[in-house]
């Protein structure tokens, strides 16, 4: 229906970004600073945890989602701060969160 | 007895150019809210001090002004809450109409298009009874409708200072209110407003509206519920072209 804004396309990933950026990253930032468990994060096991299907979703996730949060995040911030040339600053958000996106799957799938 | 400072504005689009202060020596009792030293101005100062009120116990929503900056219902702003000199303005992000009263043209057309009352799911005579709801039917909405239609909230919002176009706080939590009754089957007459850009999605999530609520009412609440609805629905548009 042509009442719905398109909007919505851009704000879920934002809302699942920002949900995982409050309540998912600080735990594994915890759980992966080696702590509380010491060499959580060595090389053969974060290799065997990127090797695989789930992992790499995972992880998929945990990088895209918040880098969209970011992005939507900087260009509302933008407009708050008085700068409202909202096409360039759109652009340059979404341009830059996209490229991100590109890489991740890139790396992940080179895993 | 205590003597304030009331810095009122003062505009009369007839003969001034712009906006200026006018100070009043007022005094004042202890019990004193804003509203009665500016009716102790008008009534004994200067009667040409234009504004709005009416209940005088935070009801009808009429007497929202600016007071030390902050949107307030003056008749719920006690004097002994302030210090001596009080500046009183009309409500910010409207244009003024004359001292502190503004013009609610813009505020008045987007809550009759958001459609703030019961649209039936189906007609009931009345020999078909009442409509029954349960409790946890009535907790889905109940908070949002105490709003009073005062507007603080728009006077609060940067977004709606940046952005005119926005339905704003008020119109699309009452929305919001009649979206989520049980007796109410109007959703979709109501999207045109809600849904679109300028509806929810125009929300940056300052939550200043619900910070200065003389009500307790959350407008943020309902608008960031309103955008997971809204992106639900506009999943459903694709996936589920049949249901509406």
């Amino acid at each position: 229906m042509a009442v719905h804004s398109h909007k919505a396309l851009i704000w879920l990933p934002f809302a699942a970004g920002g949900m995982l950026a409050a309540f998912v990253l600080p735990i594994m930032i915890v759980l992966t600073t080696g702590f509380l468990f010491p060499g959580a994060l060595s090389y053969e096991r974060a290799y065997a945890f990127a090797d695989n299907w789930i992992g790499k979703l995972i992880l998929l996730g945990v990088i895209l989602l918040p880098m969209w949060h970011a992005a939507h995040r900087l260009r509302i911030t933008a407009h708050d701060f008085g700068i409202h040339n909202d096409a360039a600053v759109r652009w340059a958000c979404y341009v830059l969160a996209g490229v991100g996106s590109v890489l991740t799957v890139v790396f992940l799938l080179a895993i | 007895m205590r003597e304030i400072q009331l810095e009122v504005l003062r505009y009369s689009p007839e003969t001034d150019s712009e906006p200026r202060f006018e100070t009043f020596q007022v005094p004042c009792q202890e019990d004193w809210v804003v509203l009665d030293a500016i009716n102790h101005v008008k009534d004994h100062m200067d009667s040409s001090l234009t504004y709005r009120w009416s209940c005088h116990m935070a009801v009808c929503g009429s007497c929202g002004m600016m007071v030390n900056g902050e949107p307030v219902l003056s008749c719920k702003a006690f004097i002994r809450d302030y210090p001596d000199k009080i500046r009183v303005e009309p409500l910010a992000n409207f244009p003024i109409e004359k001292d502190l009263v503004v013009v609610m043209d813009d505020f008045m057309e987007k809550l009759k298009a958001s459609k703030p009352y019961i649209i039936p799911k189906e007609e009931k005579s009345i020999d078909d009874g009442e409509y029954l709801q349960t409790p946890l039917q009535l907790e889905a909405f109940k908070q949002y409708s105490m709003c009073i239609n005062c507007m603080l909230c728009y006077a609060a919002c940067p977004q709606y200072a940046l952005a005119p176009e926005f339905v704003g706080p008020a119109a699309l939590a009452l929305t919001y209110r009649y979206n989520k009754d049980s007796r109410d089957g109007g959703k979709a007459e109501r999207a045109h407003m809600f849904s679109k850009s300028e509806g929810v999605w125009e929300c940056s999530f300052v939550g200043a509206c619900s910070e200065v609520c003389p009500k307790h009412v959350d407008p943020a609440a309902a608008i960031q519920l309103g955008k997971v609805e809204s992106a639900v629905d506009y999943f459903k548009s694709f996936l589920m072209p049949w249901s509406r």
